[in-house]
């Protein structure tokens, strides 16, 4: 480092202009490279952060003009966390979490048996992952059918099995979030399926095939061998996973709408529901930033915990 | 068991013939909701509920529900070609966005080129609800509300587009570059005509990866579009699905007319899709 600026003040000072024209140039090239994107997420996302916190703090209604803007402080925050609806949102967000290490542990054996023990490994890998690629809209409307509570072809099935009162799974708010549940690990399976099929990739096989000479059985090579050395593909996922379950809207709105009587709302959706259906454009601002404030611990959280325990090689 | 091993190993592997056979079971108990869906879009719609499930329509009325669907109140057709439209276009510009900051941040160097990249990557974080309802405002000043023009836009400033391609630049060998710049090729013809083709495999995941997401979008299209005409196939999907309420043979004709361009790229394109899914393409 020191080595560069020492040759850097030795160059003879007539170099000096032509030198700092070409950084010029440089400049202004890279600000004509990256100019379109800087601008698209300055204006698109940027200025609206900013303004959402702005907005957080206000009581207005966005079909009213601008000069109907009242501030009223941490009024909405306080609203918030007595809220029933908000709270329940906030809740089911924390269930919805339970989908992760379901999905992680499914997809993970499942990744195992692909990757060694069958024939078509390709053709299985497209199977699993259909769902994924699939319109969240398209399947959401499928699942409305197939588990309508009195003629959907799952009720039919659990009728015909001699379970006498099956349950109404959407229309009922004690299986609606279970059902959303299942439904969301069906989804996302795929993708967890593929990153752990990579992840095994990067296994040197010789740890396993020195392992076998020690006498290790299956279950052994499992825990000494492939999780710890997965962990950093599972710390991936994992933290992909949360932040992206308080993401879910697609699925919550086109199956249930939050429904029934708020049973799985979770804040994106009542956060849309406020700002769009009920034009509470203040309030719903101030759940944006609630979101914010959590995605931002959730990132803070997940530097703290790389370095405690991800086996990096 | 050393001389287990090796018996097996000479003869038909049994283990892995019971595995496949297991994991096709698996696989298709797995696909048994697309399963039932293709099959009731052929039924008549008296027959969609008759248990046990018929999986082979008893009596056939594909051609007329997918008429329906197609040509009907709610014509498909009109979806599919705005659909196309708007993600045609958006894959275009973000791909074109997002390589030309890829290549500024990555080959040119310029004062301030590290924040400004920290800032675009710490926008990535932001969850895209929390900043609907300012967005939402913003476009109806801009006159950007309920357009094809709007909703292109919103998909056309990618950060994971410009990380990835990033990543594929700095992963390009120098020599390439310096090699055009002895040559006096300024930073548009390297980019164009060097740069780029270069990363070309990176650029076509990126490409499907954006096609897809556009396409099977929902929140974008449900918030920035008011007017019928300009619905696309997801927000249609939906609106048919509650006005036929009853016509469920009808309703799985569209889900299944909605599904399967998409299954078409994504087995044409599988690779590219799993390469980018394995660089941590979650949508965005």
């Amino acid at each position: 480092m020191s080595q560069i600026s020492r040759t850097g003040a030795g160059i003879p000072l007539s170099a000096a202009p032509r030198r700092s024209r070409q950084r010029l140039k440089e400049t202004l090239y890279g600000y004509l490279f990256i100019g379109p994107m800087f601008l698209g997420v300055f204006v698109f996302t940027v200025l609206p952060i900013l303004a959402v916190i702005a907005l957080s703090i206000t009581d207005w209604s966005f079909i009213a003009g601008l000069d109907k803007i009242k501030w009223n402080g941490l009024d909405n925050f306080e609203r918030l966390f007595r809220d029933p609806i908000f709270l329940k949102s906030l809740q089911n967000n924390f269930y919805l979490l339970v989908t992760i290490p379901v999905t992680m542990i499914l997809s993970l054996l499942l990744a195992i048996v692909l990757n060694k023990h069958v024939f078509l490994k390709d053709l299985f890998k497209v199977v699993f992952f259909m769902p994924y690629i699939s319109s969240i809209v398209a399947v959401a409307i499928v699942y409305q059918v197939l588990f309508h509570p009195s003629y959907g072809p799952v009720n039919q099935a659990l009728i015909s099995l001699g379970v006498g009162n099956p349950p109404k799974w959407l229309a009922d708010t004690h299986y609606a979030l279970i059902s959303v549940m299942m439904i969301q690990v069906w989804v996302s399976i795929g993708f967890y399926l593929i990153i752990y099929l990579a992840g095994l990739q990067n296994i040197p096989k010789d740890l396993y095939e020195s392992a076998d000479i020690d006498g290790a059985n299956a279950w052994h090579k499992f825990r000494s061998i492939t999780v710890p050395l997965l962990s950093p593909t599972s710390f991936f996922l994992l933290v992909t996973g949360v932040i992206y379950s308080f993401r879910i809207f697609d699925l919550i709105a086109v199956l249930t709408a939050g429904g029934p009587a708020g049973s799985t709302s979770v804040i994106v959706y009542y956060l849309y529901d406020s700002a769009f259906n009920n034009l509470k454009t203040g309030y719903a601002s101030s759940m944006a930033v609630v979101l914010l404030i959590l995605t931002l611990a959730i990132t803070g959280l997940q530097w703290l915990a790389q370095k405690k325990w991800v086996n990096y090689q | 068991m050393t001389e287990q091993t090796a018996a097996t190993k000479r003869t038909v592997p049994f283990g892995k013939i019971a595995w496949t056979v297991l994991v096709a079971i698996l696989g298709i108990v797995f696909l048994l909701p697309f399963l039932w869906m293709v099959s009731t879009s052929f039924k008549l719609e008296a027959d969609v509920f008759n248990y046990p499930i018929e999986w082979i329509p008893s009596t056939w009325n594909a051609v007329q529900n997918y008429t329906d669907v197609w040509n009907g109140q709610y014509p498909f057709a009109h979806y599919y070609w705005n659909t196309i439209k708007v993600t045609l276009a958006t894959t275009a510009i973000s791909v074109c966005v997002s390589s030309m900051a890829a290549y500024g941040f990555s080959v040119i160097r310029f004062r301030g080129r590290g924040v400004l990249f920290m800032v675009v990557l710490a926008t990535y974080m932001v969850p895209a609800q929390a900043i609907l309802v300012p967005q939402f405002v913003l476009y109806r000043w801009l006159g950007l509300f309920d357009s094809h023009f709007g909703l292109v836009l919103l998909g056309s400033f990618s950060v994971f587009g410009t990380f990835m391609l990033r990543q594929f630049f700095l992963g390009l060998h120098p020599e390439y570059l310096e090699s055009a710049k002895l040559d006096g090729a300024g930073h548009i013809r390297t980019f164009v005509s060097i740069a780029l083709p270069l990363v070309k495999p990176a650029v076509a995941t990126y490409a499907i990866l954006r096609f897809i997401w556009t396409w099977n979008d929902y929140q974008n299209p449900l918030i920035f579009l008011r007017s019928d005409g300009l619905y696309t196939l997801q927000l249609a999907m939906r609106k048919f699905a509650d006005m036929y309420t009853q016509h469920y043979a009808l309703i799985m004709a569209g889900t299944v007319s909605a599904i399967v361009p998409l299954l078409v790229i994504f087995v044409v394109g599988q690779k590219q899709v799993i390469e980018g899914i394995s660089f941590g393409g979650v949508k965005g």
